[in-house]
């Protein structure tokens, strides 16, 4: 079963191909065929997700080719966890979009399939470069779905959104060329023995590698100053896609997380948490313009998508804290904040849809077809989102603001996490009233919703329930999660020391 | 040798910079287009400068490192997809939105602004 582990890469690739190849058959063929392969991943997931629980690292050596040399894809806790939480999202994001959801259909499903393809490869790959090329086939993929569509709006912010990241894809390039040119090797747990042997004459090239790598992730998980290509981007994409990119931003946090505990971790030498003192601060300013932004949106979409971004600052900080109680309660925050934050998505979908005209603008309009159904999932999602007891976000600001350790962090944090609350709740309560109680007596000719999509919505929502009420198991498995990560050792010697399967290359 | 190279190496990023903040589309492209010649070259001299070698041990009496040679096609194929991708999109916002300013201005005077 050793092989499982390149599934997530591989049934997507198959998929999507075939999804391609049958261009132009009717909707329901290609619907079943997208349905089927992402139950197929949700199941492969699951089950790498139950062997890693155990400790194990499971190190897969592509083409038998021994590690440092060859490319390696290494399933831990941490990646475990995250090809776990795309194959979720996607999972409900498709059964959103199979209820016709989904027009064009030709062009979404396959697009869909390469971008998880993609995510998957970037979060079990063990190789920088590697890592380079699985962004690149998921930037294009999400360049495309970006654009699902057309329309003027898409195509503005598509262009900010392509040529940004192209330029990222440039930075990205230099500072793995610089890193190879500085150690002479590209596997990252080589690397990152190369790294703590760093000589003092070195040490400032290495340092601008470890920065520029940085820039890079920051582009990807939209950190201040290098997020405003998000909130347009999110509120002009199709609800399916905008809710699969809620695992984007997450990408960025992932690499972060990566490279700077086991590459520019602890150990590094005189590189060691080079990306720390920039961390703290820049997430901080995230949080704070995220929750302004989602105070200043005049339209519901756009709100969500400063949601997304004040998620974004929270997570970040608990990385910047660098310890195993902060990443842990990071690790459980962001599964919240990528389910919660896609469900809120299509949710904004249906509310746009139904109010017609008016669309998802804050302004007095007609009235919603179904306001008790709606206007109950909002103000779950909407408590959700902002942290209120019972649901699962509290948890998670609790656990990270019971994990700091300096008074200058609890400090900043604790003021910062809490004024960004109050600002959400003043927020999403406006939006919430206006949409739902400020409304004209009229309804519009819109047919309500299908029942089975809103109900790919409610299963949204109610894994967040599910991550409070199942608290216990799931913060264990981010507990040891985070253990693993804070020894790097451990990832090092299970790729340095891994065995080739014998007599399969003669030479 | 490693003068020149580190000096067209920064020529070629410079105007690449410049023209990336350029406010419309076609100079963008160009941008990006000088900046990833710029990236290439510099991969490719993370292998260091070692003229006249092979790149397979045996055959001269030095041989120079074969891993960049390989990246550099890989980032090559990729950057150019990327721009015919890009070059594509901007024509496409060029018919949608009526001008080739990057922010999709919507009159002369705006865009002169």
């Amino acid at each position: 079963m050793n092989h499982l582990i390149i599934a997530p890469v591989l049934i997507p690739l198959v998929t999507g191909i075939l999804l391609l190849l049958g261009t132009g058959r009717p909707p329901r063929v290609q619907r079943a065929i997208s349905f089927i392969s992402i139950s197929a991943q949700l199941v492969a997931a699951i089950y790498l997700l139950s062997v890693a629980a155990g400790g194990d690292m499971l190190v897969y050596a592509l083409g038998n080719w021994a590690p440092p040399f060859g490319i390696v894809l290494v399933l831990d806790r941490l990646s475990a966890l995250m090809v776990t939480i795309t194959a979720s999202l996607a999972f409900f994001s498709l059964w959103y979009a199979v209820r016709d959801n989904d027009k064009p259909t030709d062009s979404l499903h396959s697009v869909v399939h390469f971008l998880l393809m993609g995510i998957n490869g970037a979060f079990l790959t063990g190789d920088l470069f590697n890592l380079f090329v699985f962004f690149e086939v998921l930037l294009i993929a999400s360049y495309t779905l970006l654009l699902h569509g057309g329309g003027a709006a898409r195509i503005k912010s598509g262009l900010h959104y392509v040529l940004l990241n192209l330029v990222g894809s440039s930075l990205f390039l230099i500072a793995a060329a610089l890193l190879y040119g500085l150690t002479g090797t590209l596997n990252m747990a080589d690397m990152a023995v190369k790294v703590a042997a760093t000589s003092p004459e070195q040490a400032p090239l290495m340092k601008a590698a470890a920065l520029i790598l940085l820039v890079v992730f920051g582009l990807k998980a939209a950190m201040v100053p290098l997020y405003f290509w998000l909130p347009r981007a999110y509120a002009a994409a199709a609800a399916p896609v905008a809710a699969m990119f809620c695992i984007m931003t997450k990408i960025g946090i992932y690499a972060i997380i990566r490279m700077y505990s086991l590459v520019f971790g602890d150990e590094a030498g005189v590189v060691a948490n080079v990306a720390t003192p920039w961390l703290w601060p820049l997430a901080l300013i995230t949080l704070a313009l995220g929750a302004t932004g989602a105070l200043a949106a005049r339209e519901l979409r756009l709100q969500i998508a400063y949601l997304v971004i004040v998620s974004v600052g929270t997570m970040l900080a608990g990385v910047a804290m660098h310890s195993t109680a902060a990443l842990s309660a990071t690790l459980y925050y962001l599964m919240h904040s990528t389910w919660v934050c896609a469900a809120l998505f299509l949710l904004a979908d249906i509310i746009m849809r139904q109010r017609g005209a008016t669309s998802d603008r804050i302004i007095t309009g007609p009235r919603v077809k179904q306001p008790v159904v709606l206007g109950t999932l909002f103000f779950i999602g909407s408590a959700a989102v902002i942290g209120m007891p019972p649901l699962s976000g509290f948890l998670g600001k609790v656990m990270l603001m019971r994990s700091t350790v300096t008074d200058e962090q609890t400090f900043w944090l604790w003021f910062l996490l809490l004024a960004s609350s109050l600002i959400m709740v003043t927020a999403l309560s406006r939006s919430g009233s206006t949409i739902f109680w400020r409304t004209e007596s009229r309804t519009t000719k819109a047919s309500k919703t299908d029942k089975l999509a809103l109900s790919a919505v409610m299963a949204l929502f109610a894994t967040s329930l599910v991550l409070s009420f199942a608290a216990s198991p799931v913060v264990q498995y981010t507990n040891a999660l985070a253990e693993q990560i804070m020894q790097p050792s451990i990832y090092i010697d299970a790729v340095l020391n891994h065995q080739t399967i014998e007599g399969v290359h003669h030479d | 040798m490693e003068i020149l190279i580190s000096v067209v190496i920064a020529l070629l990023t410079s105007c690449g910079v410049y023209l990336l903040l350029r406010g419309r589309t076609f100079p963008i492209i160009l941008g990006l287009t000088l900046l990833t010649y710029a990236v290439n070259v510099f991969i490719f001299m993370s292998g260091r400068l070692n003229p006249g070698a092979s790149t397979i041990i045996g055959v001269g009496e030095r041989y120079t490192d074969p891993l960049p040679q390989a990246l550099v096609l890989t980032a090559i194929v990729i950057s150019f997809a990327m721009t015919a991708f890009v070059l594509v999109l901007a024509l496409r916002a060029r018919a949608e939105l009526g001008n080739d300013h990057v922010d999709g201005r919507n009159s002369v005077e705006e865009v002169k602004s």
